[in-house]
């Protein structure tokens, strides 16, 4: 690794780098990242350090070797097995053998997250999203961990979310007599920092600060009050990193994911 | 044996206002969209529509035929959200029940097997149970764990598309995944398929690919011989989804975005001057299929 090459790391790059650092150690389980960033993040976890890491083609089908993103032949994937819908939720959602890394459109203190809509009701809301999709069996069976490509409070929200499309660790949304056990909320990366649910009673934490960014300013970009882990300066990528992250994004489709494209560290 | 081979407008024919109708596919994926245009061209209404959801829904529920509709997500994916399925919400047009992409095919699996419900830890700690009205059950072992019951999604109609289908209605599918189809036709009282290629008997034609079978034909009451009957949606390996058609559909919906003036591009008054408007069937085949 030389300072030329670690100068040269994109903000972008830094956030998969620490995207892929949730994935370490998660065993045989299927690693989805849904967006360039998770999806690249998941991929260089299974190259680098945990190749026992599952993965599909992003249809359905597993890959032992990850899918570069953007426009390519088919021929690029080269199937070791079938995981279609049905058996993704009999093998792996409804298993807990899953960890998945997602954007929602908001998330609040309890990391409940929601992308269903926005404003208004249930009945007549002011924004319509996707839907709530998997997510109520995804967060009730198995990890998941979230990126954000723009920290603000908007995304995390003061109170709750609009429509609670994923569980949390909020007690007042607990059935009493309802098995909890699954619910694990793992890592947050955001074009800002790191965080996690390390603090008391599950709180959401700071626990690492990309380059040239204060504690003060997450907290000012966050409708709720962060607690402090003990917080060190989030890694650049080292040069194999940033190889890898190349030869899977080929069109560089990560320069388009946070505005301006910055580098990793503040100039 | 029964010959089930019939048209688009007979299984118009076979549905009522206030029917259930799911529509099997996914997203912008594998859709009967022949047969909702067949519907689109009818007088049905008051429709509850059961799906996940793509164009077949946007285009429903913007065409008013819809009452309400059961879904975990509308999405035609490259265009994340479908913009008629929004207007529709947004103008508190259409009765929901919104529930998770895997309960969902739970429930259509109650109604598969005759249950009133199946139980699910899926939902809990969420806003669902509570806006759907779902009820909780209590184990009744020794860990008294607190479940969802979730209610059975009992069909009156399976819409599907399928890549092959002989009249007694043995069917093929292909493509990399069937998502939940099988589980469509199971929980409905009748089941039409729709299908790119019609042969007489399987067997005579194509015994080696009978593991595309992936459900039976006592679950079929229908075939409808319709090429391209899944455009815009994709139809794999025959072709992939039209991205114009979508984007020219989406771009539609922007204001005024009135569907009385748009509907014709994307209905036609017949199913042959839709696939004209389109560029023919040679214009289908040459769609690429998407690449993730």
């Amino acid at each position: 690794m030389t300072d030329v090459i670690t100068t040269e790391a994109t903000l972008a790059e830094l956030c998969i780098f620490a995207c892929s650092e949730a994935f370490r150690g998660n065993g045989e389980i299927i690693a989805t990242g849904v967006g360039p960033v998770p999806r690249l993040g998941a991929s260089l976890a299974k190259l680098t350090h945990s190749p026992e890491l599952m993965m599909t083609d992003g249809e359905a089908y597993l890959v032992e070797q990850p899918v570069p993103i953007g426009p390519r032949g088919y021929d690029d994937r080269k199937a070791a097995g079938h995981l279609p819908f049905s058996r993704f939720f009999d093998s792996a959602v409804w298993t807990g053998r899953r960890h998945a890394m997602v954007t929602p459109t908001q998330l609040d203190r309890f990391g409940q997250i929601n992308l269903s809509y926005l404003g208004g009701t249930y009945d007549k809301p002011k924004t319509q999203m996707l839907g709530v999709r998997g997510f109520p069996g995804n967060t009730i069976y198995h990890a998941n961990s979230f990126f954000f490509p723009m920290h603000s409070a908007r995304t995390f929200v003061a109170g709750d979310v609009d429509m609670v499309s994923g569980v949390g660790y909020n007690p007042a949304k607990r059935v009493p007599g309802g098995n909890y056990a699954g619910v694990d909320l793992r890592r947050i990366v955001t074009n800002l920092c790191v965080m996690d649910f390390g603090g008391t009673n599950n709180a959401i934490r700071v626990v690492s600060l990309h380059p040239g960014v204060t504690f003060e300013e997450v907290q000012d970009a966050t409708g709720f009050p962060l607690e402090k882990g003990e917080i060190v300066e989030t890694p650049i990528p080292n040069a194999e990193a940033l190889t890898i992250i190349a030869s899977l994004d080929p069109h560089n489709i990560r320069a388009s994911v946070i505005k301006d494209n910055p580098p990793a560290r503040r100039a | 044996m029964l010959d089930k081979r019939m048209t688009a407008q007979d299984v118009v024919g076979q549905l009522s206002d206030g029917m259930t109708i799911g529509i099997g596919g996914w997203g912008p994926r594998r859709k009967p969209m022949a047969l909702v245009r067949a519907i689109m061209r009818s007088d049905l209404k008051d429709l509850t529509i059961v799906a996940y959801g793509g164009a077949d829904v946007g285009m429903l529920c913007a065409a008013g035929k819809v009452r309400k509709l059961i879904f975990a997500f509308v999405s035609l994916d490259a265009i994340p959200l479908e913009p008629w399925f929004r207007k529709a919400r947004e103008a508190g047009q259409i009765e929901v029940l919104e529930l998770d992409e895997g309960m969902f095919q739970w429930g259509l699996k109650a109604a598969a097997f005759g249950l009133p419900f199946l139980p699910t830890r899926v939902g809990l700690g969420t806003d669902l149970a509570e806006l759907g009205g779902l009820k909780t059950v209590q184990s009744p072992y020794a860990d008294a764990e607190t479940l969802i019951a979730m209610p059975a999604l009992k069909l009156d109609v399976a819409l599907l598309h399928v890549n092959r289908s002989d009249w007694r209605g043995n069917v093929h599918l292909f493509g990399p995944d069937p998502y939940y189809d099988e589980w469509f036709a199971k929980a409905a009282t009748k089941t039409y398929a729709s299908t790119e290629e019609l042969v007489d008997r399987m067997e005579d034609h194509y015994p080696q690919d009978a593991h595309y079978n992936v459900f039976e034909r006592c679950f079929v009451s229908g075939v409808i011989h319709a090429p391209c009957g899944a455009h815009p949606s994709s139809m794999p390996p025959a072709y992939g989804w039209d991205m114009k058609a979508f984007k020219s559909y989406a771009d539609a919906a922007r204001e005024p975005g009135d569907w009385a003036t748009v509907a014709d591009r994307f209905v036609g008054a017949t199913e042959a001057a839709y696939l004209d408007s389109i560029g023919g069937k040679e214009a289908v085949a040459a769609l690429p299929l998407p690449i993730f």
